[in-house]
């Protein structure tokens, strides 16, 4: 013991120790990262909050009382939750079963994949050019209506469903991904196991792959949701931004650049995130409740 | 879950992308019998019980229960247990929900459930994890959880795939015995695939062995052990030594070999009249003998040379090259070195001869990697 502790100089010895706690020159590998988050998010985030708390007039929670005490900026958190709750929960169920039926390998699925996933290129401008371009008023939607005979149909661009569309048309291919790689992750052998054990389709997937599958379903809806929620572009393009469609985006947008009122627009956008966090935590509080271990896949 | 006299594979087929899988499966079992399918990796046994099971459908063939058809019923319908090569646990239920699936399935009162489920996990010795989840189980138990899930259902037939392909030699042994005294004791039908001879003579009443998709034999393990139908069972069936030899003189059943310069006396094996028509003078043919039937003598014999020597206790297994070049292997209680010459010989009911198959298609190498 001696002999060694002797013969092996001092400053290996605390390298290797430092190394034992993960302490070691690939540490360096974090510095971009680490930089990235403090100045990209960390730093305006902290600017943000201050600037929240230091109003042109009045005490520190002046802005906050303001949005607050206006209905017609608060009721803004209302319609955006509105929109990007239902959003969400409509790109994760109309995922489920498309996935579900895209396991496994058949002919057709990269291109039928491809085509799902399109959507993710576009950007939410082109989309809602094209939507208006379809849905609206003369449009080839509304055409192809008049010339079977059925006339004054709803109006579905310039309102909620417009921007309605646009969500799902935007935020569906992010949750289909995220289904499908979830699904792939779930041994198919255990649904076969359920079959022989007698239980037919319904009761394979309520009782399997659905519980298998209900964490990451849980964390696409959060994505998705946090996606949607953060909705401005569409909701100016093919929304009603003064009034049904007036969300919290726009309405920090507006308090910033049409009224230059930066802490009330920083405080709008602070409510934004506490609201998004709020929503994240109820939902990940109840993923906390299910089994979240191995489904025995390859993922 | 109703109960047969009698299963019967008539004509089963199945193709993969217009690539033949399994040919021609057919097979009668009876109730109580342990039917193992053997062969090597690809030879169609784990198809043939997915379409036995339902979870593949047949492309040829039917599959009936005494006088019902049922190769049209999914596999929910069929109250067939099964036991996958993975286990495929359940990975979110305790090791009782896992047992108690199936019987839940059926919708059976609430109290049966519990009295068999309890009954399950005690016939498999679990009582002490039934709470535990699949993951915090070690091999061997996740392996009995899959057992008693499939039995718990008193199914009319268990299906296992390769059970014990994935514990360990030890555990392998135990689960063995486990598998054969469960068998005994509740009396099920079970049809087991592995591709180890050993555990598939140990277990069955009867085994198949398949090659390429199709039957090759079916008999009981003393029939496959001293009487293989051809050479490719041979070679299965523990006939490390498989070599071309030339006919010189046969004589009804019996038959005489040159190999490498030294004539052998050899039986003819098969005993159809088209088998034994590939052994006549002149022909050649493949002989096959036991790694054990080969005996180390001081009389006239085949000469080697010790290359390889494996100490296994009490015997060694010894690789010796013939002048000729071909590998030999067998075991000894004699104490041999690497360098030795020996001469080698055999008794004539051990040496079988085999027509060399000319029609087949595949033929698969002998000694294969047999360390040369």
């Amino acid at each position: 013991m001696t002999l060694t502790a002797e013969r092996a100089p001092a400053d290996p010895g605390l390298r290797h120790r430092l190394a034992e706690r993960g302490v070691d020159r690939q540490l360096l590998l974090l510095l971009p990262a680490v930089l990235f988050v403090v100045l990209l998010f960390l730093y305006p985030f902290f600017y943000g909050l201050q600037l929240s708390f230091a109003p042109a007039q009045g005490g520190p929670f002046a802005s906050y009382i303001a949005f607050f005490s206006d209905s017609y900026q608060s009721g803004t958190i209302w319609i955006t939750l509105k929109l990007a709750l239902p959003a969400a929960l409509l790109n994760v169920l109309a995922s489920v079963p498309i996935a579900y039926r895209m396991r496994g390998n058949f002919r057709g699925k990269r291109l039928l994949t491809i085509l799902l996933v399109v959507p993710i290129t576009l950007g939410t401008v082109l989309t809602a050019q094209g939507l208006r371009n379809f849905l609206g008023p003369n449009g080839w939607f509304d055409r192809l209506l008049g010339a079977i005979g059925i006339a004054d149909m709803p109006q579905l661009v310039q309102n909620y469903w417009g921007v309605f569309f646009s969500l799902v048309i935007t935020g569906f291919p992010f949750a289909f991904l995220l289904i499908l790689s979830y699904l792939s992750g779930i041994d198919p052998t255990l649904e076969r196991a359920a079959a022989t054990l007698g239980a037919d389709w319904k009761q394979r997937f309520l009782r399997i792959t659905l519980p298998l599958l209900a964490p990451g379903l849980a964390t696409t809806f959060c994505l998705t949701f946090v996606l949607a929620f953060s909705v401005f572009p569409s909701a100016v393009l093919v929304g009603d931004p003064a009034g049904s469609t007036r969300v919290l985006s726009l309405a920090a947008y507006q308090a910033a650049y049409e009224k230059f009122d930066y802490s009330l627009a920083s405080a709008i956008a602070m409510i934004m995130g506490a609201v998004e966090l709020i929503v994240i935590g109820v939902v990940l509080l109840a993923r906390s409740q299910l089994y979240t271990g191995t489904t025995g896949g390859k993922g | 879950m109703s109960s047969f006299s009698e299963l019967r594979l008539d004509g089963v087929g199945r193709r993969f992308a217009g690539k033949d899988a399994l040919v021609d499966l057919d097979l009668t079992i009876r109730s109580g019998e342990f039917i193992a399918l053997l062969g090597p990796s690809g030879c169609g046994k784990s198809t043939a019980l997915n379409c036995l099971a339902g979870l593949l459908p047949l492309t040829a063939g039917s599959v009936w229960m005494d006088e019902r058809r049922i190769d049209t019923l999914p596999p929910e319908k069929r109250g067939f247990g099964m036991v996958f090569q993975s286990y495929a646990l359940f990975p979110h239920m305790s090791v009782r929900r896992n047992i108690a699936f199936g019987l839940q399935m059926q919708r059976l009162p609430r109290g049966e459930v519990k009295r068999r489920t309890d009954a399950g996990i005690k016939l498999v010795q679990l009582e002490d994890h039934a709470g535990k989840l699949p993951g915090q189980l070690s091999g061997g138990q996740q392996q009995r959880v899959a057992i008693a899930r499939a039995v718990v259902l008193e199914p009319s037939l268990v299906l296992m795939d390769e059970p014990l392909s994935n514990l360990d030699a030890k555990l392998r042994l135990e689960m063995r015995t486990e598998i054969r005294r469960l068998h005994q004791s509740l009396g099920l039908t079970t049809v087991y695939v592995t591709h180890d001879q050993e555990e598939a003579l140990s277990l069955a009443d009867r085994l198949v062995v398949l090659r390429e998709g199709r039957v090759q034999q079916i008999g009981t393990p003393e029939e496959l052990h001293s009487r293989p139908v051809n050479w490719h069972v041979a070679d299965f069936m523990g006939f490390r030594n498989i070599v071309d030899a030339r006919v010189v003189g046969a004589t009804g059943t019996e038959a005489e070999v040159e190999f490498d310069g030294t004539r052998l006396t050899g039986t003819v094996a098969g005993g159809s009249a088209g088998v034994t028509a590939g052994i006549s003078t002149g022909a050649t043919v493949k002989a096959a003998v036991r790694p054990d039937d080969l005996r180390v003598t001081t009389g006239a014999g085949l000469e080697a040379v010790v290359e390889v020597v494996e100490y296994q206790g009490r015997e060694q297994a010894v690789e010796a090259r013939t002048p000729g070049g071909r590998a030999l292997h067998l075991r000894t209680q004699e104490r041999l070195a690497p360098g030795d010459a020996v001469r080698l010989t055999v008794s004539p009911e051990r040496l079988l001869l085999y027509p060399s198959d000319a029609g087949s298609a595949a033929q698969p190498l002998v000694e294969a990697g047999a360390g040369t």
